[in-house]
């Protein structure tokens, strides 16, 4: 059984406004182990990018935990102060966003942006580092890696850059990384090349990934693992197969149903009515239930149960009994 | 079936130089971006047709060219018979442009956040000097938002909301034909699945014809009676979602096809596509996919696949069969 790389302990993250504290991260709970893709996965709102900010210490004020527990490695990491937490960032936590043209340094070579990265984490030489980048580059599939290294992020395509902030994010050899919706601006294509790296670098390396995104497809690709959220809790979690094949969360299951991918053939879509809640007009009992199907008095009253059965559901969804009838 | 738009041999070029002073002093030529080529197709009659295409593949510069927003280079767009660029009469160029509408990618750009809602829905009414009395509640509610919602402003809606605050705007004059730019990949995907059902609905209420435009496979698989592929300009394919899906013809739809996640693809390990698209500015000689084509002969590399028919479909490739 591998180690546990990452826990988070029933993480809150507030931000206080002057009408109420919101709260756009509640009760989150999970582990990451080495060599694992974690997808986090909701829509707009959902609090998944949060929560990851959260895990390296990159909430912007007034936005704070405010209980719960990070641990990376067995150590936590939540109340570390800004000196050694920006040590632990690059280091032990690689980080991959969304648009890649915006993570990087517009002003420096690639080169440079990666044996600046290599000598402030890792105990080497000059000379070291730049054998190192022109490695780390051509491990990540970008061709004359030798020459590229000097060129600028602007001589490169979408595609080419994310590789490039892939290598970044991985050659300080971190334990753990988070990809914040690594896909979402690139083409089919190239989406496709992406994930398939993430996934071979993070076998063979054994870092632990958390893959926040909104896309169910990328998910289904890519993760071992996977947690649903909604309005700032978790919805449900496990792994991929089981969440996708066999959901228990209706939140789950209207998601799934309503990608056209999952319509085959029919006329109309099945769609979840009305939007996700803002976090200051959050419904009483379960946030769901104004959208679930099937609320009942329970769900309007008490907050919704922890994940004991896999699902943050007073009556979740029986696979056993959906087989029967 | 009658065509309602029929395009043929559209092309668009764009002058992506440098200033005229940095051409003379660098001594560069003239740098051109094709950006639509020699692009023929017919839609018709209460059908929706898709274009599909990744970036720089053209389909939003098609569409603009449709509702004549842009002027082609070369090539006729004909709508409803009247072909826009062409024809002298005036009053018929007004009605064909007043059958035509169009909804864009994002909601929260193509709203006027100064005007109330009512004002953003009768505008298209209004500027023609027509009747826009109880329009826009009427709209709201063929949509699924309420009469009430009218004296609102635009940001006080979400989203998905405002994407039908849009399509109630592009009913108004009541149009024939609705160009949808990337309608929902801006929204959710439990409220992108409100949005296209509500499109389909109205599709069959009104009457309308959609010019469908997506990179996203799987909405144009659901919502398109036909669908064109594009890449780098060039229409590549064209068939129904069925022929399409089933039996892609053209490498580069297979390609799509297979690098497109799905949804039960638990750990697949496929080999993903090579090379990305290429320059636009400078494109490859021959079919423009020959240099990230398994099947590529020399043939591929020197002329280019004219549209041929294939069984259902057309293709635009030497060796597919």
């Amino acid at each position: 059984m591998a180690e546990t790389v990452l826990s988070i302990h029933d993480l809150v993250v507030e931000i206080p406004t002057r009408r109420a504290v919101l709260r756009p991260v509640d009760n989150v709970s999970y582990d990451i182990k080495a060599g694992e893709i974690l997808g986090v996965v909701g829509e707009s709102g959902a609090g998944k990018s949060m929560a990851g900010n959260a895990v390296i210490g990159l909430l912007n004020r007034p936005a704070h935990i405010k209980s719960g527990q990070v641990l990376l490695n067995g150590t936590r990491i939540d109340n570390l102060p800004d000196e050694k937490m920006r040590k632990i960032r690059g280091k032990d936590i690689g980080m991959v966003f969304q648009d890649p043209l915006t993570s990087l340094n517009p002003l420096l070579r690639i080169g440079d942006q990666l044996t600046e990265t290599m000598l402030a984490h890792l105990d080497i030489t000059k000379s070291e580092a730049e054998d190192r980048a022109v490695a780390a580059l051509e491990e990540v599939g970008i061709p004359a890696a030798a020459e590229r290294i000097n060129s600028y992020p602007h001589e490169f395509s979408g595609g080419m850059r994310q590789r490039v902030v892939i290598a970044l994010a991985l050659c300080a050899e971190p334990s753990l990384i988070i990809a914040d919706e690594p896909t979402t601006a690139l083409d089919v294509s190239v989406q496709a090349q992406i994930i398939a790296l993430l996934k071979r670098l993070c076998r063979q390396r054994g870092t632990a990934v958390m893959l926040i995104t909104h896309d169910m497809g990328v998910i289904a690709e890519a993760c071992d693992r996977v947690a649903v959220m909604y309005a700032g809790r978790l919805a449900e979690i496990g792994t991929v197969r089981d969440v996708l094949t066999e959901p228990k969360h209706p939140y789950t299951e209207g998601l799934m149903a309503s990608t056209p991918l999952a319509s085959k053939g029919q006329k109309r879509l099945r769609q979840i009515p009305g939007s996700m809640p803002r976090l200051g007009a959050l419904p009483t009992g379960c946030a769901f239930h104004p959208r679930c199907p099937k609320a009942q008095d329970a769900c309007r009253m008490d907050p919704a149960p922890t994940l004991e059965n896999g699902a943050a559901c007073w009556f979740p969804i029986d696979t056993d009994q959906k087989v029967s009838a | 079936m009658n065509a309602l738009i029929s395009i043929s041999h559209l092309t668009r070029i764009f002058d992506v130089s440098k200033p005229w002073l940095n051409r003379v002093i660098e001594r560069r030529p003239k740098a051109l971006l094709t950006a639509v080529s020699d692009i023929s197709f017919e839609v018709e009659e209460k059908t929706t047709y898709a274009l599909v295409g990744e970036s720089g593949s053209g389909k939003s510069t098609i569409g603009k060219m449709v509702v004549g927003l842009l002027k082609p280079t070369r090539g006729d767009v004909t709508i409803g018979g009247v072909d826009l660029l062409r024809e002298t009469d005036r009053a018929k160029v007004e009605t064909a442009r007043s059958d035509i509408q169009m909804i864009f990618q994002d909601p929260y750009a193509s709203l006027n956040p100064r005007w109330r809602v009512r004002s953003i829905i009768n505008e298209p009414v209004a500027a023609r000097g027509g009747d826009t009395k109880g329009l826009a509640e009427k709209l709201l509610e063929q949509v699924g938002l309420s009469s009430e919602d009218a004296s609102k402003f635009p940001h006080e809606f979400s989203g998905g909301q405002r994407q039908r605050i849009c399509i109630a705007r592009a009913l108004a004059s009541e149009p024939k034909l609705i160009v949808c730019d990337e309608p929902t990949s801006a929204l959710d995907v439990s409220v992108q699945a409100q949005v296209l059902n509500l499109m389909s609905d109205l599709k069959d209420e009104f009457g309308l014809t959609y010019l469908f435009i997506s990179h996203d496979l799987t909405v144009v698989q659901h919502m398109a009676d036909k669908i064109g592929v594009l890449y780098l300009g060039r229409l590549v394919e064209e068939a129904t979602p069925k022929d399409l899906f089933d039996d892609p013809k053209h490498p580069y739809t297979q390609m799509l096809l297979a690098a497109a996640p799905k949804m039960d693809g638990f750990g697949r390990e496929v080999d993903p596509p090579q090379g990305e698209i290429p320059d636009p500015i400078n494109p490859p000689s021959g079919c423009a996919f020959h240099p990230r084509c398994p099947l590529a002969v020399d043939r591929c590399k020197q002329e280019h696949p004219e549209m041929r028919h294939l069984r259902n479909a057309r293709v635009a490739c030497h060796l597919a069969e």
